[in-house]
């Protein structure tokens, strides 16, 4: 197990279809002093973790993959957008297994659709980026790693429930609202990740047709849904 | 001589600031270099123009069918905007995000207006993406590696 110690280095894995993303990614979560792993797709993603594509095997990790690493990481992050398995998909695969649904899972997107990063915040997502990613963002990492580590949840209530995350104080506790979630509102489909590609133009309704019947909600409850998900911390 | 070089390449990526070819994620870039990878920049900016390349390629192609594939047109405007947006690409991004407004209305004549002008855009950038990257080269090379 990973001392939880400042000095000791956080294991990320970033997960992103798009070359250049990659490097981005890993060079803004280099310059944290994390150490990085990045893969092209969730089922590479599921590989590293010690999961199949199948299944949730938690009982014996290693079953499926005959070289596999025992990697601990400590904070996913990945891409929504990716054919094949979505963001999203992994998400649930990972919220889904015993023995990684206490790894932090950020989910970044090209898009800004509420309804999309409500669903991921609810579904366990800790934190929803809006690419490009930045530096700022990369600090808000540090109190997700944290938090998972000591599993200590002390629910607070949202200080600052809006913009402005360039200057995010360092406290664990403090935590910024997806302010970036929130600027030019172009709502549009991701036609790269749908299974069956429903590229309709309908605002914020049901644009994801990924298998899950979750109803849209078109009150975008940015700020209070990040608090109240990192309240609930399963 | 370098001095004169360095002042070159400092005109060059103001103006790129400046017209509005350049937006702060580019400085996000060029923040994010330093000496364990000295080199970030200029493969990113390399990689977004192969990739840029290929994708116009792709979207020519799209457009050139008699039955053009709007999901896989705007898939490919997609990936454009995405990759334009990470390396700080404002007018090729901006202009990816009117072609994906015409693959939502099915427009085939809209596509092939933006696509007209997305090309002229990349092409601009990348010259200038080229050269800034040529200045640096001959920066680098005044002064003698260890």
């Amino acid at each position: 197990m990973t001392v939880v110690d400042s000095e000791s280095r956080f294991h990320v894995l970033a997960v992103d279809d798009s070359l250049i993303d990659r490097k981005l990614i890993e060079m803004l979560l280099k310059n944290s002093s994390y150490q990085v792993t990045t893969v092209d797709s969730g089922s590479k993603a599921l590989e590293v973790l010690g999961l199949t594509d199948e299944s949730d095997d938690s009982s014996s990790p290693s079953s499926s993959c005959p070289d596999h690493q025992e990697i601990d990481v400590n904070l996913i992050i990945t891409d929504y957008c990716m054919p094949g398995m979505t963001g999203y998909d992994l998400l649930k695969r990972v919220k889904g297994s015993s023995s990684l649904k206490d790894i932090p899972v950020v989910i970044m997107s090209s898009e800004n659709v509420p309804s999309r990063i409500n669903r991921c915040l609810e579904d366990g997502a800790e934190e929803f980026f809006l690419k490009p990613v930045k530096l700022a963002d990369m600090k808000k990492l540090k109190s997700h790693l944290l938090k998972s580590k000591q599993q200590h949840v002390a629910p607070q209530p949202q200080p600052q429930p809006d913009q402005q995350p360039e200057k995010p104080p360092r406290n664990p506790e403090d935590e910024e609202a997806a302010a970036e979630a929130i600027p030019d509102g172009i709502v549009s489909d991701c036609s790269c990740c749908s299974t069956s590609c429903s590229n309709k133009r309908k605002a914020a309704t049901m644009e994801e047709q990924e298998g899950l019947s979750s109803p849209e909600r078109t009150k975008p409850r940015l700020s209070s849904t990040t608090s109240s998900s990192l309240a609930v911390e399963t | 001589m370098a001095a004169a070089l360095t002042s070159q390449l400092h005109a060059l990526v103001n103006n790129m600031f400046a017209t509005g070819l350049l937006d702060d994620q580019f400085q996000q870039l060029q923040m994010l270099q330093d000496f364990s990878a000295p080199d970030f920049v200029s493969e990113v900016v390399t990689l977004f123009c192969d990739d840029g390349e290929r994708i116009i390629g792709e979207l020519a192609r799209e457009l050139d069918k008699p039955n053009v594939d709007f999901d896989r047109v705007d898939s490919f405007a997609h990936q454009l905007k995405g990759s334009s947006a990470s390396v700080g690409a404002q007018k090729v991004k901006n202009t990816c995000i009117q072609f994906r407004e015409f693959c939502q209305q099915r427009s085939r004549d809209g596509c092939l207006k933006t696509l007209d002008l997305v090309r002229t855009e990349f092409y601009d950038l990348r010259n200038k993406f080229q050269a800034m990257l040529q200045l640096e080269q001959q920066i680098q090379a005044c002064y003698p590696k260890h």
